[in-house]
């Protein structure tokens, strides 16, 4: 089949970088970086979906429709979660006529 | 190649025109039932995030009770198994039985160690009466119930990432008997692919739920 089979080497790298993503995550936190800490612990960890996404889960040789529809969920995630937010930080905010 | 009969294989069932179309297909509707469980997980994440906002200071001490060396450990763990997986996944594709029979077999293994792990530190909870409900108590704190909140989100979220692991150990071992009957060849390996594809995305919850759970707030200690 005319697939892309990648090297045992790529993947080891990846593993390699994923365990050290993982050993600097759990060693910043105990780092006071005040609100910054929650900032780092989830951009260590979007990193660390891209890195099993893009090679153990093949995304990099995938068609352009599965990317389309991973964009789609990315898309709908931030929607849930945008919008949620938005309605819980702002509840309040404006007086209720008739309360 | 369209609309012409063709003999019908497991690599090339009747509806589709070649085997690139199917194998596509197949990996496309796997997409799309991860994209579900994206939404599933993202409405957990979400309740997390409102309420850790709402009570800051009791979701940091309660988070900081967490032993966060344990949690480490078993995220290496899962990432091992990942690699074992994706190793699984490329012999396949080399059509190497006995090497894809070993690295799933690997992937179980390290599977149940997290699995293991997880019912340790489960039992610690029970231990320390962190559980919710009547038998609650987390000590130093005035409020009990945005603490008995932590801990019901807690084991929502790594119950519930666990039962995909059980999930996922089952269909492990439905790939090791298959590979060993010889079903998959380097043309026809498509079931051990999209299950890769499940592994994969419950190790990338628990790369979210890892530090949103053990590590966030342990500075404030």
């Amino acid at each position: 089949m005319s697939e892309h089979i990648d090297s045992v080497k790529t993947y080891v790298l990846v593993f390699a970088a994923l365990i050290c993503a993982t050993l600097a995550t759990t060693a910043v936190a105990f780092v006071d970086l005040g609100p910054f800490s929650v900032v780092v612990a989830l951009a260590i960890a979007v990193c660390k979906m891209l890195l099993v996404a893009l090679f153990f889960m093949h995304v990099r040789h995938s068609t352009k429709l599965t990317r389309l529809v991973l964009l789609g969920a990315l898309m709908w995630l931030g929607i849930l979660i945008l919008m949620t937010l938005t309605d819980f930080s702002t509840r309040g905010a404006l007086g209720v006529p008739g309360r | 190649m369209a609309n012409q009969a063709h003999e019908e294989t497991l690599a090339l069932r009747e509806q589709f025109d070649t085997e690139a179309q199917q194998k596509d297909a197949s990996t496309l509707g796997m997409w799309i039932f991860l994209v579900t469980e994206i939404m599933f997980f993202g409405g957990m994440f979400l309740a997390y995030t409102i309420y850790r906002s709402t009570y800051p200071e009791i979701f940091a001490v309660c988070s900081s009770s967490l032993n966060v060396y344990i949690g480490a450990a078993n995220t290496v763990v899962l990432l091992c198994s990942s690699f074992t997986m994706v190793l699984a996944v490329r012999s396949a594709q080399l059509g190497r039985q006995r090497a894809i029979v070993f690295n799933l077999i690997l992937t179980l293994a390290l599977g149940f160690v997290f699995l293991g792990v997880k019912a340790y530190e489960w039992n610690e909870k029970f231990v320390e009466h962190h559980i919710p409900g009547p038998g609650f108590h987390f000590e130093g704190i005035a409020q009990q119930g945005p603490a008995q909140l932590f801990f019901s989100l807690y084991f929502a979220m790594t119950g519930l990432h666990a039962l995909h692991m059980l999930i996922g150990g089952g269909i492990l071992t439905w790939l090791i008997i298959r590979t060993k009957q010889g079903a998959f060849t380097a043309e026809y390996m498509t079931p051990v692919d999209v299950a890769g594809l499940y592994w994969h995305f419950v190790d990338i919850i628990w790369i979210f739920l890892f530090p949103l759970l053990y590590l966030i707030d342990r500075h404030l200690k």
